[in-house]
């Protein structure tokens, strides 16, 4: 246990570092633009899976967290020109709340039901920013980007590392839960909730505490967007896509375990950029959706499950022990 | 002896325009061995759920150890030392067998001390005593049917109840599985636990307990020993039809 989390340690300083040293380098500034969506679908999946995956509440709402933490940060951009880390704070707040009311208002739903509640609010959500003129109302709002801080070329690359930073974060916390007693009954809810509620787990307590971690999670990620296209608009950032993605790429990865929202992010994310780049971006839509069909249908537990399985098979005799 | 553990005063609950328990009331005492009875729709597992917080009773009173339940979240009532199985087994199937446990002594007996509690030898330790310790490391969800009804009882004990409520733990088992099952409940009896049994196999029900009552229609028709019970008029009738 302390040798795997030594490494998980490892692991996580040497992608920072990896990232700002990348970052500095001479690398193509495409890599960094593409780069940061991939790793922020990473800090995206991996909020989500912590509800949808250990407690099994599927939101398809995250695209409302995401568009809260956006506009908070235009918000506190155009009033006051905050700096960017108030930004991603002030996000991760207003988007836990968001989750935390969400949470009180809808946790008592079961099933079908609480996804349905989670997509009616980020609809709401959109159409007030819609009519909202301070933030641009439907046309959008453009935002001049400060100077870029040293050592850094450019604004995108000193994004990109920020985002990594983001994500080696949402995955230790997602991995802290997920080995705790939290994780641990959040699985019970997701197994049987009145059995976990009849041993002693409060579960709209844990339930609510779940969905506030990820609606700040997805906050913190809306928060980079404006800074990263210098525009907002809301049709985009409260977009159904980022809904579809954040569930499909656990779903793919694999929900069980903080690796597979990391493994699913990182392979359809790049799927995504390239499909985009070399046939359509169109059709990067069609490629979530085919690859969600075939592993729900194929491989329900995902990329990681998989590999389970097979080092399984592989040492029969482990896997007694 | 005579103290009373759980005292249920008047309680009904209706699920729309069907009452399923009407006024009832009954004391089990410390240390007790209770048997509740009843034909299929009685309200045996309404008024289980109404004691372990699944439901919510309309009118009445709920009191454990002297102080008023029935307005509590099933979880508090669980801290407080009411554990239940249920009657279709509901493990938490993604976990092992020895997981199963440690939820509920992470969340009710460890929640202070949780870094320096050995969690896992204790489970192991109830696994034991139950009899499912080989299945350790087994996937809840790979158990069979008498292996369930085990986890179900020794989850419940986990939770280091002081009144432990079985329901129907012995449905669709063999004699010598029930026996078994009946052997666990006496031992965990001889260790202070009060247990409420609802079964519907008589003669566990008769042998096993000291007290038995019975429901019919959300009404208590019949309270005394197990040969007053089973020797009364209105019980037969309600059993048999008659």
């Amino acid at each position: 246990m302390t040798r795997s989390a030594t490494g998980f340690w490892i692991g996580a300083v040497a992608v920072v570092v990896l990232a700002a040293l990348v970052a500095v380098s001479g690398a193509n500034e495409y890599f960094f633009f593409a780069g940061f969506v991939v790793l922020q679908f990473v800090v995206l999946a991996t909020a989500w899976n912590i509800l949808g995956g250990y407690a099994g509440y599927v939101n398809f709402g995250t695209g409302a967290f995401f568009g809260v933490g956006a506009y908070t940060a235009v918000v506190l951009f155009k009033a006051l020109s905050a700096p960017l880390w108030a930004q991603i704070l002030a996000g991760a707040g207003v988007s836990g709340l968001l989750g935390f009311g969400i949470g009180l208002l809808t946790l008592r739903l079961r099933g079908i039901f609480f996804s349905i509640a989670t997509v009616a609010v980020a609809i709401i959500l959109e159409t007030l920013v819609i009519n909202w003129r301070y933030v641009g109302g439907a046309t959008g709002i453009q935002l001049l980007r400060p100077p870029v801080m040293w050592p850094f070329e450019t604004y995108t690359r000193m994004l990109f590392v920020v985002v990594a930073l983001l994500a080696v974060l949402a995955v230790s916390i997602a991995r802290y839960i997920e080995t705790s007693w939290l994780g641990r009954g959040l699985r019970a809810i997701r197994d049987s909730e009145e059995a976990a509620e009849c041993t002693g787990v409060p579960t709209l307590k844990l339930k609510l505490f779940a969905c506030t971690v990820s609606g700040a999670m997805m906050g913190t990620a809306g928060a980079l967007l404006p800074m990263y296209q210098s525009f907002v608009e809301p049709a985009s950032s409260f977009s159904l896509n980022y809904s579809v993605a954040a569930l499909a790429m656990p779903m793919i990865g694999g929900t069980s375990h903080w690796l597979g929202p990391v493994v699913g992010a990182i392979l359809l994310g790049t799927i995504q950029q390239v499909v985009t780049v070399t046939i359509s971006s169109e059709l990067n839509v069609l490629v979530v959706g085919v690859l969600l069909v075939l592993f729900v249908v194929a491989a329900p537990e995902g990329i990681v499950g998989l590999a389970r399985k097979l080092a399984r098979v592989r040492a029969p005799t482990a896997g007694a022990a | 002896m005579s103290e009373t553990l759980l005292r249920v005063d008047g309680v009904s609950k209706r699920f729309g325009g069907f009452t399923a328990l009407t006024g009832v009331s009954v004391a089990i005492r410390r240390g007790e061995r209770f048997g509740l009875i009843g034909p299929n729709g009685s309200g045996k597992t309404t008024l289980i759920n109404c004691i372990s917080g699944s439901l919510w009773n309309d009118t009445g009173a709920i009191e454990f150890e002297g102080r008023e339940i029935s307005r509590l979240p099933a979880y508090k009532r669980t801290r407080l030392g009411i554990a239940r199985s249920f009657q279709i087994p509901r493990p938490f199937k993604s976990m092992s067998v020895v997981e199963n446990l440690i939820v509920p002594l992470e969340y009710v007996m460890h929640r202070g001390s949780l870094h320096t509690a050995d969690t896992r030898g204790e489970a192991l330790e109830i696994l034991r005593r139950i009899g499912l310790a080989d299945k350790a490391e087994t996937r809840a969800d790979r158990l069979t049917q008498v292996e369930l009804r085990k986890l179900e009882l020794a989850r419940a004990m986990a939770a280091r109840p002081r009144l432990l409520i079985s329901d129907e733990a012995m449905a669709g088992l063999s004699a010598s599985e029930i026996d078994e099952i009946v052997a666990i409940l006496r031992s965990l009896n001889e260790a202070g636990i009060t247990i409420i049994m609802i079964e519907h196999i008589m003669h566990a029900v008769m042998r096993f307990s000291q007290r038995v009552m019975c429901l019919d229609a959300g009404k208590i028709i019949c309270e005394g020993t197990p040969a007053q019970v089973v020797a009364d008029p209105e019980v037969q009738r309600a059993y048999l039809g008659t």
